[in-house]
């Protein structure tokens, strides 16, 4: 389980994309992936692909670690070049197999989804690889504070994502340890029928529910003692500051952005 | 059942940026029948040590073996679920684990997966319950009724109705009153004489490691610090204090009457009477 949970795992670190303003990540991200689906031909997709690979490195995170990462994701890439490698009936029949016809357009099509699939992947997982979750939190609360003139709950919609992201390690951490107090006491996760297993879902689920009720309710005492009083007039301890090294990477993703429109094939 | 521990290590998320070397190379032996006590700072492996003790973790290297089950690098034993039987462990805030009903379902809930009978259980049931000092008039309340303390009594009943050899208990006391604590742990100290157990008490209490238990074990990140006798342990202030831990107040008094008359008491891990008579013959001596 723990394996699985790897995918965006924030690892600690002080490389140049650690230290990226996190509002400058996110949009580079945002503006990555609508870019990605204008990329139709070698040139750009393999700008693309450069931009991700350095994005990739310069991060210093462990390669074999993003990898491992992706592995859940290997299946709904591999699954969509598939689909398209026997589906898709354009360009020139390159192969004819017992009942299969391949063609040249499904191929390449295939790799070309495929390699959108990884990109997109690959570039949002490193933001979560490198940002602390409080940090994209701090993040979308600027970036949506426009909307507060229209009486949108910015501060507290941001609230709720930063508690339920600081909940996550504690609840699986909560799970682990009920499910091995369960698992001495006898219940059998792993094996036995279908139906078994299911039931023994409940010893685990309801003292997790009880827990997290408990620590819902001591979270807002604690809060309401210290005075919390919501968004109005509160400062911050970590200031956002966009400094040098963020506009030179806004500069440079609009370079690749325009080589990217540059190169792609029109009509 | 005796246990064996043979250069077991254990590492968590290995090939990681998060690996963590939680044991390193621990070798021990617990002889069936014997009670004891392992200290440690938090985070020390305590918590990683007692989880090989029933097969809910595996070494990554080295051996471990309970009786008859041998545990080793990827071999689960087959009959895990037996282990699991003849291994009970109270888990820290045990009470945490409650979701039953009721309190005798929740009680059963243990010996029914193990496959005991009705019968069985029931029988079993009335047999703990003064065990852990509840009265059968809470059988059919829902245990999330009763205050924390009997919770938590609930909870180690559930353990104990599944009979085991050996029993395992990760700080039963934290968070309860003195009292409380005092009575739990007596509770454990009869059972281990009256039911022939075997008992490993992770426990942070020197107090309770010197009073109940006749073998004690150091760990210190992931390795074994120091092991033997309580009364050979906790008399080696300075090396206990390099790993942030601190002596029993008896020793403690101990070492500073010594200091301040000039004098020799040798400790054997006696009561505190004992050393009350002890120290006034002494002092009668000096008078004389």
């Amino acid at each position: 389980m723990n394996n699985l949970m790897i995918i965006g795992q924030y690892v600690p670190g002080d490389s140049v994309i650690h230290r990226l303003d996190p509002r400058t990540k996110i949009t580079v991200i945002f503006f990555f992936v609508v870019i990605v689906f204008f990329a139709n031909n070698l040139w750009s997709y393999s700008t693309l692909i450069i931009f991700a690979l350095l994005s990739m490195f310069s991060s210093k995170v462990p390669i074999r670690f993003i990898l491992k990462g992706l592995t859940p994701v290997w299946f709904l890439i591999i699954f969509t070049f598939l689909l398209h490698l026997f589906i898709t009936k354009e360009g020139t029949k390159v192969v004819d197999f017992w009942i299969f016809e391949f063609y040249s357009g499904g191929i390449l099509q295939g790799i070309a989804i495929s390699i959108r699939f990884f990109l997109l992947i690959l570039i949002t997982s490193l933001l979560t690889l490198t940002t602390t979750p409080i940090e994209i939190t701090d993040a979308v609360e600027e970036m949506l504070a426009p909307l507060k003139k229209v009486k949108f709950p910015v501060h507290e919609l941001a609230l709720m994502m930063s508690i339920s992201l600081r909940f996550i390690p504690t609840l699986m951490q909560e799970t682990e340890k009920i499910s091995r107090a369960q698992a001495s006491r006898g219940v059998d996760y792993r094996t036995g029928p279908l139906k078994e297993r299911i039931k023994a879902i409940v010893p685990l689920l309801v003292p997790l529910f009880v827990s997290a009720f408990k620590r819902a309710e001591e979270l807002a005492m604690a809060m309401e003692a210290r005075g919390y009083r919501g968004g109005e007039g509160r400062s911050k301890l970590r200031e956002l500051r966009i400094e040098k090294i963020d506009i030179g990477i806004y500069i440079f993703f609009i370079i690749v952005a325009a080589i990217v429109f540059a190169t792609r094939s029109y009509g | 059942m005796d246990i064996i521990f043979k250069n077991v290590t254990h590492i968590y998320q290995p090939r990681s940026p998060f690996e963590h070397i939680a044991l390193n190379d621990i070798s021990l032996f617990i002889p069936s029948g014997s009670f004891v006590a392992v200290i440690g700072h938090t985070g020390s492996g305590k918590s990683t040590l007692i989880s090989h003790l029933n097969g809910l973790s595996l070494p990554t290297e080295g051996e471990v073996r309970i009786g008859e089950f041998t545990l080793t690098k990827d071999k689960k034993p087959e009959n895990l679920m037996e282990l699991r039987s003849r291994v009970g462990v109270v888990f820290q805030y045990p009470e945490h684990q409650l979701f039953e009903e009721t309190v005798r379902k929740d009680i059963a809930f243990g010996p029914k997966n193990f496959g005991v009978s009705e019968e069985e259980i029931e029988s079993r049931i009335r047999e703990v319950l003064p065990a852990v000092g509840l009265s059968e008039s809470m059988l059919d309340r829902s245990p999330f009724d009763l205050s924390g303390g009997q919770m938590r009594r609930v909870a180690i009943a559930g353990v104990l109705a599944t009979k085991p050899e050996v029993i395992v208990l990760d700080e039963p006391t934290a968070g309860l009153d003195p009292r409380g604590q005092k009575e739990i742990m007596d509770m454990f100290y009869h059972l281990h004489h009256s039911e022939n157990l075997t008992t490993v008490l992770v426990t942070h209490s020197m107090e309770d490691a010197l009073k109940y238990a006749d073998y004690v074990i150091i760990l210190n990140k992931g390795k074994k610090y120091m092991e033997g006798k309580p009364e050979d342990i906790f008399i080696q202030k300075d090396a206990l204090h390099q790993v942030g831990l601190d002596v029993p107040e008896i020793v403690e008094f101990i070492a500073s009457f010594e200091e301040k008359f000039q004098t020799k008491i040798p400790f054997h891990n006696q009561s505190i009477s004992q050393l009350a008579q002890h120290i006034a013959e002494q002092l009668r001596g000096v008078g004389r």
